[in-house]
């Protein structure tokens, strides 16, 4: 079976988020393999190491990118392709999907694996675009999945509990954080990974061109989520209880 | 000249760094009020295979230098002392004699597990009375029917007592050569007759590492678990104390390291007279003398490896590492303490613990006096 794995290089999110006009900026910023995605490799080398798989980490980005396949590889992943060109600069989710897709079609998979969403631009539409372009059943929000024979089945995480869902392959599936325990990258994987293959490659490799990868959206502007109101403290004077009351009467709690 | 780690280095720092974060700083606490060796830390440890860094791959080792070494027990100290020293003993005390002095049928025996973290080894050199004056050791091996029988006692024997300790390499004296002690070492398996080990020292810091003292009674083990030559042991053992030095200026280091991260975060967050503590220059001056000890402390333990390493002479630069990162970890801490105010008396700031467990650093492995002894020897003076 073989199973590719959609991984991207972010910022790192422990630091706090430069901006720089409506992109985040990213030159000069540590960047880390997108933790969501760790999700992602882990479920992979799970089926891996309980069917025999081959897992190959496809990502889009600059040569920087080369450091979240590593960090993959060095995690038990056996091959990366990473596409680099200049005229992605600025691609939005569904070039990148559109990118992603010839470059895994390569790898003959029979599932695809991505975060629900990536951890810098936030929009999860890239995971259904690739479905699409792929032709693909998806099969979303996964915190559990197990394959027999050719047949995924998975929980999909919903607001009140999970749905027990199955799938022919070959099928794309986004994970939740939480899924699994993301294993450490060990020495040895960490050796063994300067060994793997990472292909490289550019948009003409992958039979497009700049044309194929404008932009179709444009952000216009961005703006600060409004932050959290610090609430209201009741200093009890004799008449807390009322005033705790009163307040959640407005509130239409009681 | 080039100050940076290999990239394999810095990527496996920075994956145990996340490691150490996420899986041992929320129970280091916990573990230390506990009083015991957490057999599931060891093992999540084993996992990343730090027990077998230095050993070559087909004794089930990682094949990383001494200073990958280093880079893990520094990693670990920053928050958890105990765990650090029970990989460094594991490493460098507990499997490096078998590595070095075994042999072959030695080494394919005992080092498998050891490299696995699937057991752990011990290193009975110190005893009752003495420590530091190895050439003093009382614990005798006597050759009969094919078998060394051994009589004696050895005290604080880190990793000896758990239930995963293999066995414990033991000094003993097996005769006299040119009117000195003759001093052989041997491979003692826990259980055998005679080997009886003593319960858990109260310790003042390392609380769940494993410390016992040992003694030997007509212990009988085979005559093939002499380990090294005969009347070498004091020798080979000088070596293994040797980088076992560099390995504690870097678990050093790291503790050192953790108490300049919590006191910058607390002179931050905590305000006196209206402003942050951090912007006083009393406490300013304070934490930069400690960011220096550590970038100091960092750099003599890395030249001491990159020696080590060259295969050049090491042993002053050891000494010298120890020493320093030692000293400069018990002020460090104390700093840290201080800078805390009463939070840093309390055990739920983690300052109390490192300052409890920095104490030993100037004490274990060699004591400060030893090495300033044996730094002078190194300078060419004579007469200690």
């Amino acid at each position: 079976m073989n199973i590719a794995v959609c991984v991207k290089h972010v910022p790192d999110p422990n630091l706090p988020m430069e901006m720089d006009g409506t992109r985040l900026k990213r030159a000069g910023v540590q960047g880390v393999l997108d933790p969501g995605d760790e999700f992602g490799v882990e479920a992979a080398l799970q089926i891996k190491e309980g069917h025999g798989a081959d897992v190959t980490l496809v990502s889009m980005g600059p040569e920087a990118s080369s450091e979240a396949l590593r960090r993959g590889l060095s995690m038990g992943a056996d091959r990366a392709i990473l596409v680099s060109d200049g005229a992605l600069e600025g691609a939005d989710a569904l070039a990148t999907a559109r990118v992603l897709q010839r470059a895994i079609e390569r790898t003959k998979p029979d599932l695809v694996v991505a975060a629900v969403e990536s951890t810098d631009g936030y929009t999860g539409t890239m995971p259904a675009a690739l479905a699409q372009f792929m032709g693909w059943p998806q099969v979303t929000f996964a915190t559990q999945v197990e394959i027999k024979d050719r047949t995924l089945r998975a929980h999909r995480q919903t607001t009140t509990g999970y749905h027990v869902v199955e799938c022919e392959l070959p099928v794309m599936i986004t994970v939740t954080a939480g899924i699994n325990e993301p294993r450490y990258a060990s020495f040895k994987g960490i050796m063994a990974a300067k060994k793997k293959p990472l292909e490289r490659l550019a948009l003409a490799d992958l039979g497009l061109s700049a044309v194929d990868v404008r932009p179709a959206q444009e952000i216009v502007e961005l703006s600060k989520a409004e932050e959290h109101r610090s609430g209201q403290v009741i200093v009890d004077e004799g008449e807390a209880a009322g005033r705790v009351a009163a307040f959640l009467r407005e509130a239409k709690v009681i | 000249m080039d100050f940076d780690l290999a990239d394999e280095q810095h990527d496996f720092v920075r994956s145990l760094r996340s490691f150490v974060d996420d899986v041992i700083r929320p129970r280091a606490e916990a573990w230390d009020e506990s009083h015991e060796l957490p057999l599931e830390a060891v093992e999540q440890m084993a996992s990343l295979g730090l027990f077998g860094l230095p050993f070559p791959e087909r004794y089930g080792g990682s094949g990383a230098d001494f200073l990958t070494l280093c880079l893990a027990i520094e990693e670990i100290a920053r928050v958890d002392s105990s765990l650090a020293i029970t990989l460094e003993a594991a490493v460098s005390l507990g499997a490096m004699p078998i590595y070095l002095f075994g042999t072959e049928e030695q080494k394919s025996r005992w080092l498998p597990p050891l490299a696995a973290g699937e057991a752990l080894a011990g290193f009975g050199l110190t005893e009752p009375g003495g420590g530091s004056d190895a050439g003093a050791t009382r614990t005798s091996a006597r050759l009969a029917d094919g078998h060394w029988l051994i009589n004696g006692s050895k005290s604080f024997i880190t990793n000896s007592g758990t239930a995963i300790t293999s066995f414990v390499t033991v000094t003993a004296v097996t005769g006299t050569r040119d009117g000195d002690k003759e001093i052989s070492a041997f491979i003692v398996p826990t259980g055998t007759a005679g080997f009886q080990v003593g319960k858990d020292y109260r310790k003042m810091g390392w609380w769940h590492s494993d410390t016992h003292e040992l003694s030997f009674s007509d212990c009988r083990v085979p005559e093939d678990h002499l380990l090294g030559s005969k009347g070498e042991g004091f020798r080979n053992f000088l070596r293994i104390l040797d980088d076992g030095r560099i390995a504690i200026a870097a678990l050093a280091v790291g503790l050192a390291q953790g108490c300049l991260d919590e006191s910058l975060r607390y002179a931050s967050d905590r305000t006196a007279f209206g402003r942050p503590i951090g912007s006083f220059q009393g406490l300013q001056f304070k934490l930069a003398d400690m960011a220096m000890k550590v970038e100091l402390a960092r750099g003599a333990y890395y030249r001491a490896s990159w020696l080590k390493q060259q295969g050049r002479p090491y042993r002053k630069e050891a000494c010298m590492a120890k020493l320093f990162a030692s000293e400069s970890a018990v002020d460090v801490a104390r700093d840290a303490v201080q800078i805390h105010g009463g939070y840093g008396y309390i055990e739920e700031f983690p300052v109390c613990r490192h300052f409890r467990d920095s104490k030993i650093l100037e004490i274990g492995e060699g004591t400060s006096e030893i090495m300033r002894v044996l730094i002078a020897r190194e300078l060419g003076l004579t007469g200690s």
